[in-house]
Formats: C-alpha cells, structure tokens, sequence
C-alpha cells in the first residue's frame, strides 16, 4: 500500500467521522443547547472550585480565564483545560445525549401558545445565567451590564441601522434616563432632601423602580424630540452633527444642574437592578423592538432608509416613522440607563461622553446594522472582550478598534446584519435531519 | 355626465429660471385610461410629481374627486387614491418582494403602535390578512416565485413588476405610471401591457400613462395629451395624435427619425 494514498484516505476518512461526529448536533433544538449549558454551569457550580485548584488556578476563572491568561501566560494550558472540563465537554456530551429528549419536550411546548413557549426557553436561559453568575459578584456585575449594553445597542440599531440615520445622542438619552431615575428613587427613597419629601418606606421600592425606570425613558423619549423634529429636514452628517450636540447640551446641562450635583455625580442609589430585574427589562426590551421592526408598521423605518420619496408615495407617513423611530430607541436606551445608574449605584455626568458613544456605535456596527441578532452578538462579544482584556489596560483600546476595522473591511454590514429573530424558527423542535445532509 | 375624478386646472411650476410646466390641464373621469407624450426634458415627470405632492405646484390647482389636494403631502395625497411608479424604479433595496408589497398597505393598517410593540393577537391577524393581499398581487404580477428576494438581486423587469405591484399595493383608485416598459424586451411588454389592462378591468383604475414607445400608447389610451417645453400641445384620440402635425414635427419626427 503507497503511503501517500494511505495518508490521504485516511484524512479522508477522519474528515468524515469528525462530519458523523458533528452531523447530530444539527437536529439539536434550542431546548438541548440550553439543557447541556445548563449541565455545564452546574458542574462549575459543584466541581469548579475543586478543578481550579487541581490545575494550579487558585480560583475558577472568571471570565473563561482570559484575565488569568494575560496575566500569566504559563497557566493558559491550564485555563484551556478547565475550560474544556467544565465547559466544552460536558455541553457536548449533555447536548448530544439528550437530543430525543429534548426534541419531545421542544414538540411539546411548540403545542402550547408561543408565549408560553418563549417563556418556558427564558426561564431556562436564565437559570443558566444565575447558576453561572452565582460564582462570583463579578460575573453578576459583568452579566448585569452585558446586558444593559444589549439594550442600548439594540435601541440605537433601530435609529443607526434600520432607519439609517447616523445618530450620536444615544448617551444623551442614556443619561436622561439614568438621572431621572435616579431622582426619582434616591429622592422618594433615600435622601429626603433631595426632592423635599418625605422618603417613602423602602417597602414600595419594587415597585416604584419599574415606574421610575419608564418615566426616565419617557423623559429619554421627550429629549428625543430634539433630534427627532431636525431630521423632518435634514439627514446624514447634518443631522449627526445635531444629535451630537445634543449630547453635548444634556452633558453639560447636568454638569452644570447643582440640583443633581453637577460633576460630582449622584450616589447611593438603591440596590434594586438585581440580575433578575435586569434580565426581565433587557427581555422586555428585545422582544418589543423585535416585534416592532418585524411589523410592517416597522418595515417603514427601512423604506425611510433604502428611498425615502418612494416611501412617502406608497403612503407611508415618513415624520411619524421619524419620530416613532427616535422616540422608541431613546425610550429604551432611558430605561437602560435607569439600570446601568441602579448597578452602579452611582452615575456622573462623564459617565455619558464620547468615550460612551463610541462603545456602543462600535457594538452596533460590530454585530451588524438592521439585525437583533447582531445587536445581541455585538454587544455581549465586545462587553465581555473588554473585561477579558481589562489586563492590558490601554492596549485594550488598540485592539477593539482593530478588531471593528477588520469587520468594517472584511464585512461592510457587521458580522451579522439584517436578521430579526423569528422566534418560532428559533424555538421549533428538529426531529429530523436538515435536508441537506 | 360625471364630473372628473381627478382634475388639474392652470398649473405651472418652474425650477428656478426655467418653466418646466406652464398652464397645464387635465380632466381624468375615474376608469379611463390617458397617455401623456412628449420628447425628452418635456417635462412629463414633472407634472407626476407636482401631481403626487412631491413638489407644490408654483400655480394652479389639483383636485381629487372634487376635494382640493395641492399642498397635501405626498403620503395623504398617496392615502387618498393616487398612486404611482418612478421612471428611474425607486426601490427599497435591502427589502424583499414582498415586503415592498406589504409595506403599501401602511395607510390601511389599523393596529397602534402599540399594538405593534407588543405583538398582540389583533396586529398578529391584520399582519396576516396584508401578507394575504400581498401574495394576491405578486400572483397577479407572476412574482410570487420572487416573494423572498431582496429586491437588489432581481433583473431590471422583475424589479418593475415589483413597482407596479407596490403601487396597487396601495389600492389606489388612479395609477400613475412613468415609462413602465423602459428596458423591457418585446415579450416583457406584451406581459405589462396585460398587466395594465388587467389592472384597469379587475380593479377599475383610472391610467394616466407616460411612455415613449408609440405601440404601448396608441394601443392602451383611450385619449393622449403631447407636452412640449411643459405645454399641452396637443390632445386626442390616438388617431388625432398620430396624425397632428405639431407632434409630427415636436416628436413623434424625431422618434421615428431614431
Ligand atoms: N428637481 C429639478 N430641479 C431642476 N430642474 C428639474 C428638476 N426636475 C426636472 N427638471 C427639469 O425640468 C425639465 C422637465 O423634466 P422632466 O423630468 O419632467 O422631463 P420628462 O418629460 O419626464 O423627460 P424624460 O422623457 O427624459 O423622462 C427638464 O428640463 C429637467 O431638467
Ligand atoms: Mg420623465
């Protein structure tokens, strides 16, 4: 036998059991992902700590070990093991074994309304998150703004990429949010100078923080009208430049307010932005914008964008679509910015500068314009690759905007643009195999 | 006799120094079908758009089943039965066939805002019945095939029946069409002048047609107006037209000479 037509039937042969062995997980609905990542979290739960130690790490790594890696390069055969251990492996076998499994209980609960559907999948994605979180309070922190930036980037898509204006006064209406909340519960609840009243008992809390949460959108909504009247008449750089200064005006309008304590910030905001809560408004906020830009009421945004004359021929009210675009991303960024003032417990006026602009527009444009799919990917990739690199320090600030460079030269739209979430195709059982083969 | 469905009376506009319209007229009595002719720059397009709202004529008067509709924006006059195609197709090139299709209905639609946020039964259904009625017209334009193509990937005469269906999409009671065969081959244009007619019979449109190629005209329009420089210079049965001297010689001279 020659060696070389040995050696290529046998890659051959290992391409195809590596296909065989890859060839399941295509019949694997969302359910079984979400049953292994949960087996793994659990095991990280039970045999982390014991792991960690073994392998020399001290503690479990935080955030898949990135920060230990950079830190201390000689451990990274280590951290890849533990990762491998707790996570890659015991997701793969989960998932491959309960396939049938959950292909029943997907079938099952495909039968029941989809909002039932839908509710049953978050109750297990969250219980995911919590048992991944639980670790440490790091991880919780981490999670909780993970998930307000999904918020923000998604909001600022349905002004940025689906109606395709350049806005850059999503900090401005992050900060109204923020602050408005913010006095309105450190006034009602903590400080009794602050609004003249007496505080109310911290009983009411809970449920006063959701109607703070929104009258600080409304009021996002409110400072949108600023951008929003311009752009009847203007678009592209023109109205970019207006909507920066906006941002502007709402910075130095707070700096300025000694009402709210000008540069100095305000603080000891109650602890209400818990994970839960905060996984509940990002949950609200993805659903709505989905369902929104998915209607053709939303379809207008895009019409507005691609040929705004066609548009207002085929009957579309194109400042409505304007405004409703403008109002609703602003409201949502508002209430992310209600959460990120209750997380941090602390908020001050630089909180919401350039440097914050920049974050998101690169979320946005990193993940994909016109997409919630992209919105989502951008958002948690660039979050979690900011605390990861968190160790390099400045270079951290090299190597994001490298990256978004790449994806703008290599990908014009964003990784994954133009993709709405059909929920019914994401939750539906795969009984059988894709035709394909 | 009915008075005119749509009727335009003395209208001029002019782009800075130049008259593009002077003292234009128009009576349409709702059902009929007219052709409107003239050499290049005549300013045909224009009389579309000072029509549509996309300009506000400089003079003159537009009325709509008798209700005064200059000044109105473009999306009411659209809302109130006046639709149209764009000479240089004005598509919307990151959406699919059929959500152009589903897009036109936007007048129609009745669910709120939010409605749409939260995605309730009522919006679920009325979302169902336009996608219904959108399927019901890329069939008659024989683009179903193409519902879920992004409009940028299609050939030029696939994109025009897009534009056509778009516009009845609207459910207008008066079409406006710009040259809808341009960059057509022979057997696209027997298909779209079919189309044409279909629409005028099932739907009862009323056309207002412009188009360069005689054959379409001469055989669809029951009366045709020539413009040159912005006027009226001629207005006729297809037989009259053909045989008046002053489109011989503003046009129809010209056109044959190419
Ligand atoms: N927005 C505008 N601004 C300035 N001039 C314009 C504008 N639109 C049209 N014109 C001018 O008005 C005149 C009439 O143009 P119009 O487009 O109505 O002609 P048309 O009859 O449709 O010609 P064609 O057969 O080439 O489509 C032309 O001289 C054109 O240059
Ligand atoms: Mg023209």
């Amino acid at each position: 036998m020659g060696g070389e037509r040995g050696n290529g039937a046998n890659s051959e042969r290992g391409r195809s059991r590596f296909r065989n062995l890859w060839k399941p997980y295509s019949r694997v609905p969302l359910l079984g992902w979400f049953f292994g990542a949960l087996v793994a979290v659990t095991l990280e739960r039970l045999a982390g700590t014991p792991l960690a130690q073994f392998l020399g790490l001290q503690k479990i790594p935080v955030l898949f070990g990135f920060s230990v890696m950079l830190k201390n390069p000689v451990l990274i055969p280590n951290v890849i093991l533990y990762t491998l251990i707790i996570y890659g492996v015991p997701t793969a076998v989960a998932t491959r074994l309960c396939i049938p499994l959950a292909n029943g209980i997907a079938a099952s609960l495909f039968r029941f309304p989809m909002a039932v559907t839908a509710a049953a999948h978050l109750a297990l994605l969250y219980a995911i998150l919590h048992v991944w979180a639980e670790i440490s309070d790091y991880r919780v922190l981490v999670l909780r703004l993970t998930l307000i930036a999904v918020m923000l980037t998604l909001s600022l898509n349905v002004i940025n990429g689906y109606m395709g204006e350049f806005s850059c006064s999503h900090p401005g209406f992050m900060a109204l949010g923020a602050y408005c909340a913010s006095v309105l519960t450190i006034g009602l609840f903590v400080n009794a100078q602050l609004l003249g009243t007496a505080s109310l008992p911290a009983a009411l809390g809970p449920f006063l923080f959701p109607v703070a949460l929104i009258l600080g959108g409304l009021v996002a909504s409110f400072g949108a009208l600023f951008v929003a009247i311009p752009s009847f008449r203007t678009r592209g750089d023109y109205l970019a430049i207006i909507s920066l200064a906006f941002l502007f005006i709402v910075k130095s309008l707070i700096e300025n307010l000694e009402f709210v304590r000008g540069p100095r910030g305000l603080s000891g905001q109650p602890d209400w932005a818990d994970l839960p809560t905060v996984f509940l408004w990002t949950v609200l906020c993805v659903w709505s914008i989905n369902n929104f830009v998915r209607s053709t009421i939303g379809k207008a945004l895009n019409a507005v964008r691609d040929n705004e004359m066609a548009a207002d021929a085929m009957t579309v009210d194109t400042r409505r679509t304007k405004m409703v675009a403008f109002l609703f991303g602003a409201f949502w960024a508002g209430v992310a910015g209600g959460l990120f003032a209750h997380v941090m417990r602390y908020v001050n006026p630089g909180n919401f500068g350039i440097q914050n602009l920049a974050e998101v527009l690169a979320m946005v444009y990193f993940g994909g314009l016109n997409s919630v799919y992209g919105s989502i990917v951008g958002a948690v990739s660039i979050s979690l690759l900011g605390e990861a690199l968190r160790p390099l320090e400045i270079f951290k600030w090299i190597i994001i905007p490298l990256l978004l460079i790449l994806v703008m030269i290599f990908r014009p739209t964003g990784l994954i643009a133009f993709r709405d979430l059909d929920v019914a195709n994401l939750l539906k059982p795969k009984p059988k195999p894709d035709g394909e083969g | 006799m009915t008075s005119p469905f749509l009727q335009v009376r003395n209208m001029s506009h002019d782009f800075g120094g130049l008259r593009a319209v002077r003292d234009y007229n128009l009576e349409i009595g709702s059902g009929q079908i007219r052709g409107l002719i003239g050499p290049n720059g005549a300013g045909k397009t224009t009389v579309f758009n000072l029509i549509t709202g996309i300009y506000k004529p400089g003079h003159g008067e537009i009325f709509l089943d008798g209700r005064k509709i200059d000044g109105l924006p473009p999306h009411r006059i659209a809302s109130l039965g006046v639709s149209r195609t764009f000479q240089n197709l004005l598509l919307w090139r990151h959406m699919t066939v059929i959500e152009h299709v589903k897009l036109a209905h936007y007048s129609k639609i009745r669910y709120g805002l939010f409605a749409a946020f939260i995605g309730t039964p009522g919006h679920n259904r009325e979302e169902a019945e336009i996608e219904e009625k959108a399927v019901r017209l890329l069939d008659m334009m024989g683009i179903r095939h193409l519902a879920d193509q992004v409009v940028l990937n299609l050939p030029y005469g696939a994109q025009r029946r897009v534009e056509m269906a778009r516009a009845l999409a609207t459910e207008p009671r008066i079409l406006l069409l710009d040259e809808p065969t341009a960059g057509m081959n022979p057997e696209e244009l027997v298909q779209i002048m079919e189309i044409i007619r279909r629409a005028h019979k099932e739907l009862g449109l009323a056309i207002l047609l412009i188009e360069h190629r005689m054959k379409v005209v001469m055989e669809l329009c029951e009366r045709i107006q020539t413009l040159d420089f912005g006027a009226v210079i001629a207005e006729g049965t297809p037989e009259e037209i053909q045989n008046n001297p002053r489109v011989i010689d503003a046009y129809l001279g010209k056109e044959r000479a190419i």
